[in-house]
């Protein structure tokens, strides 16, 4: 195929078009036994017209093994320890100190210490559980928003939310961000560091992982955990953060974003 | 972005001989699979570290036993390192189908797995993300259902911040998306549509990629058009929310534009258009003139001849914008550059040497283009774009049916138009095509030679010379063609 070479200037060239030239049809064209009318085409998803298109998409998707873009080796560095105060995990790897940082300090409770994997469970989180507000509105209105983002259902109590994400999102009905308020657990809330893979017959306590469960079960007012400190301190996981300044209040912390 | 690696994968122990039987034995396969309706594919994301590199000949056959302890020892192992070691051995094992039986036969696993996907100890809950994106790879229905357990915290963590673990949580969601109707009908309530589009606005290409992955397996689906892509239905549905304009934003073409992101939107986009659900929406956001961008950039790039992967955005692009143009909403006011149609040759172009296959695709769109546009029908004209398309003519029956369309399109805007098809090469080529056998060419020949004769009378005397007549008589018999072959002979007698 051999095109004009003026086609590719008049591609680096601006846009633009030529005149039309007039159009004079005549009503014998395309009359019978002739058929022919210019057409738009429209092809659905399932034509076969796609079919050779579609099955090198699917070459392209199958055929890859990894990724091309050769990660490099991620580059040792010398070990150092979370800066985050009170964390005393150990790095090699900056990846690994990044992806840490972002699941365990990033959207962490100030008044708990508890870790969550999103703001939006995080914002909820604190809400219901710090906020003293929180416990008089839901008196008068359905405050328990829906975990789930995008859902704007609110409810007026955690069950009914429970029974709300069970029924209509299908989640499980023991979503591990949101374990039901028990009345009255132990004091031992943020203990234990196993993982709450109770899977293996242990369903006794849950770890930090399970938020929502795990602090206080009254409203605490800010002092609370604090002066509840000491008597866990022993068995506090090196990977929970008491310091002050990285863990998430009222205040939004949206500043960080360096990481990015 | 992803990419083809004959190197160090597929040559190793095998021939190129070897490389292209079973090239040709997959693509065997995907049209079969096609044809049945039940195409689907899935993502392979593995850490291309040197020890996992030689692909799973390195995977054990684990038993019952070993997977117990592996998982004891990632829930109760003594130190961060172990805990992580004995994921690790899971996960190597998991890359065997045998394991994976194993694995998701034995009682409590997969709740530990999650149990240990919600952990708080990051890496653990990296590698056991892992685990899960090996079963959800798999053939086997059953192993990649056995994941479901897992997708409220896969969607809950796309929320988070750790690029790495969004993006294996999006392949793994992805892969487990096309397992069947009933997994989607989970994923549809829990959020997976907003928790996608919330992803969007990740800055990490990486994570972009693996986003535009898993929307275009949903958007593949087969209930997609009435249940997915809708935007009457509130919350769950893809045109309701911003993810069409972000979408567009990833495929204008710049140096910002990532071939690999762009590809997977671009099938999205593809998969949104062909249902016809409300294009105009699209279309106020822009579609078409970003997408005619988009084709110009494209001729840019096949014409220095740039192997930068973007020439895998050609077929979803050439789909969207012809698709489109059939919108009564106005795809054909956005779309008036004449450079639409240079960047269309340069494509048809670059597809004749290297994918002839996509060729129908282009020749679609330019039918689209010309159908209804004096001015595109003028451009052909005046940029002598007529013999680069004659050319075209011998490459395959449905591409010389697809020409010939064009050039009726052309022919059909009356005698100012004739007027330049005629003296030129149109007529010699129209004669061989008459001595075709195909039904379909020929019929398109006739049309083309009765339009041309209408407009251009002074062509009827030398396609006598050329013995137009003897070529014709060869049509004499054919039934669905003979009424047409008569009157042609009419025409050119009684001139």
């Amino acid at each position: 195929m051999q095109l004009p070479p003026a086609l590719h200037a008049r591609l680096a060239a601006g846009p633009g078009a030529a005149e039309p030239l007039p159009v004079e049809r005549n009503p014998a064209a395309g009359a019978a036994p002739f058929r022919f009318a210019a057409r738009l085409v429209h092809f659905p998803r399932e034509h076969e017209f796609f079919e050779d298109g579609d099955v090198q998409r699917h070459l392209y998707l199958q055929d890859l093994f990894t990724r091309v873009a050769v990660e490099p080796e991620k580059p040792r560095v010398p070990e150092f320890t979370c800066q985050v105060a009170g964390c005393c995990q150990v790095f090699d790897t900056l990846e690994d100190y990044e992806h840490h940082y972002h699941t365990l300090h990033r959207n962490m409770c100030s008044f708990c210490k508890r870790a969550f994997p999103s703001g939006h469970l995080l914002d909820i989180h604190i809400l219901e559980w710090h906020d003293s507000l929180f416990q008089i509105l839901s008196e008068r209105q359905d405050m328990y928003q829906c975990l789930v983002e995008g859902c704007t259902e609110k409810f007026k109590t955690s069950k009914d939310r429970k029974d709300h994400l069970v029924r209509c999102h299908l989640y499980p009905a023991d979503f591990r961000f949101d374990k039901p308020k028990k009345s009255r657990g132990p004091a031992t809330p943020i203990a234990t560091l196993q993982v709450p893979a109770d899977a293996l017959g242990d369903d006794r306590e849950q770890s930090e992982g399970d938020a929502m469960e795990v602090c206080s079960e009254h409203v605490a007012p800010r002092t609370e955990p604090m002066a509840e400190r000491p008597t866990y301190s022993h068995r506090i996981p090196s990977t929970i953060c008491f310091g002050q300044g990285v863990s998430r209040g009222f205040k939004s912390t949206k500043k960080r974003s360096k990481h990015q | 972005m992803w990419n083809r690696r004959h190197g160090r994968l597929r040559t190793v122990g095998c021939g190129m001989e070897e490389l292209r039987r079973r090239r040709r034995e997959r693509e065997a396969e995907l049209r079969k699979a096609r044809r049945e309706q039940q195409l689907v594919s899935k993502r392979l994301l593995r850490d291309d570290t040197p020890e996992e590199a030689e692909g799973g000949c390195v995977a054990l056959i684990l038993g019952e036993a070993e997977i117990q302890q592996f998982l004891w020892l990632a829930q109760r192992g003594t130190g961060e390192k172990e805990r992580e070691g004995a994921l690790v051995s899971l996960r190597r094992g998991l890359q065997h189908p045998e394991t994976q039986q194993t694995f998701i036969r034995l009682k409590g696993s997969m709740r530990t797995l999650v149990g240990l996907l919600t952990s708080n100890q990051a890496l653990l809950q990296l590698e056991a993300a892992r685990c899960l994106h090996e079963l959800s790879h798999s053939e086997q229905s059953a192993v990649a259902e056995a994941c479901l357990p897992a997708t409220s915290y896969l969607l809950t963590y796309l929320a988070g911040h750790s690029s790495d673990l969004i993006e294996l949580c999006l392949y793994t969601l992805g892969n487990l998306i096309v397992e069947s109707e009933s997994v989607r009908r989970q994923l549809l309530p829990q959020g997976i549509v907003p928790a996608l589009a919330s992803c969007i606005q990740s800055p990490h290409l990486t994570v972009l990629e693996a986003l535009g992955y898993a929307l275009s397996q949903l958007l593949q689906a087969k209930e997609a058009p009435k249940k997915i892509i809708p935007s009457a239905s509130a919350c769950s549905s893809v045109l309701s929310t911003p993810l069409p304009q972000h979408m567009l934003r990833l495929l204008q073409p710049g140096p910002k534009l990532n071939p690999g992101v762009a590809v997977e939107f671009a099938w999205c986009l593809h998969y949104i258009i062909c249902s016809q659900v409300n294009n105009a929406l699209l279309i106020t956001h822009g579609a078409v003139s970003t997408l005619g961008l988009l084709l110009l950039y494209l001729a840019g790039a096949v014409q220095r001849s740039e192997d930068a992967g973007l020439e895998l955005l050609l077929c979803p692009v050439l789909r969207c914008l012809s698709n489109l143009l059939t919108e009564a909403a106005g795809g054909q006011v956005q779309l008036r550059d004449e450079r639409v149609v240079v960047s269309l040759f340069i494509i048809l172009q670059f597809l004749l040497q290297k994918q002839p296959s996509l060729l129908p695709e282009g020749l679609w769109l330019l039918n689209n283009l010309t159908a209804n546009s004096p001015g595109f029908c003028t451009s052909l004209l005046s940029l002598d774009l007529i013999e680069p398309l004659l050319q075209l003519l011998p490459v395959s029956n449905v591409v010389s049916v697809l020409v010939l369309t064009v050039l009726c399109n052309v022919a059909e805007k009356g005698p100012a138009y004739c007027w330049r098809l005629w003296p030129g090469p149109l007529l010699p080529s129209l004669l061989d095509m008459l001595a075709f056998s195909d039904t379909e060419v020929v019929g398109q020949s006739l049309e083309l030679l009765q339009l041309l004769f209408l407009y251009r009378p002074e062509a009827v005397q030398a396609f006598l010379q050329q013995s137009g007549l003897q070529a014709l008589k060869r049509h004499e018999e054919e039934a669905q063609l003979q009424d047409r072959v008569h009157a042609l002979q009419q025409t050119a007698l009684h001139r």
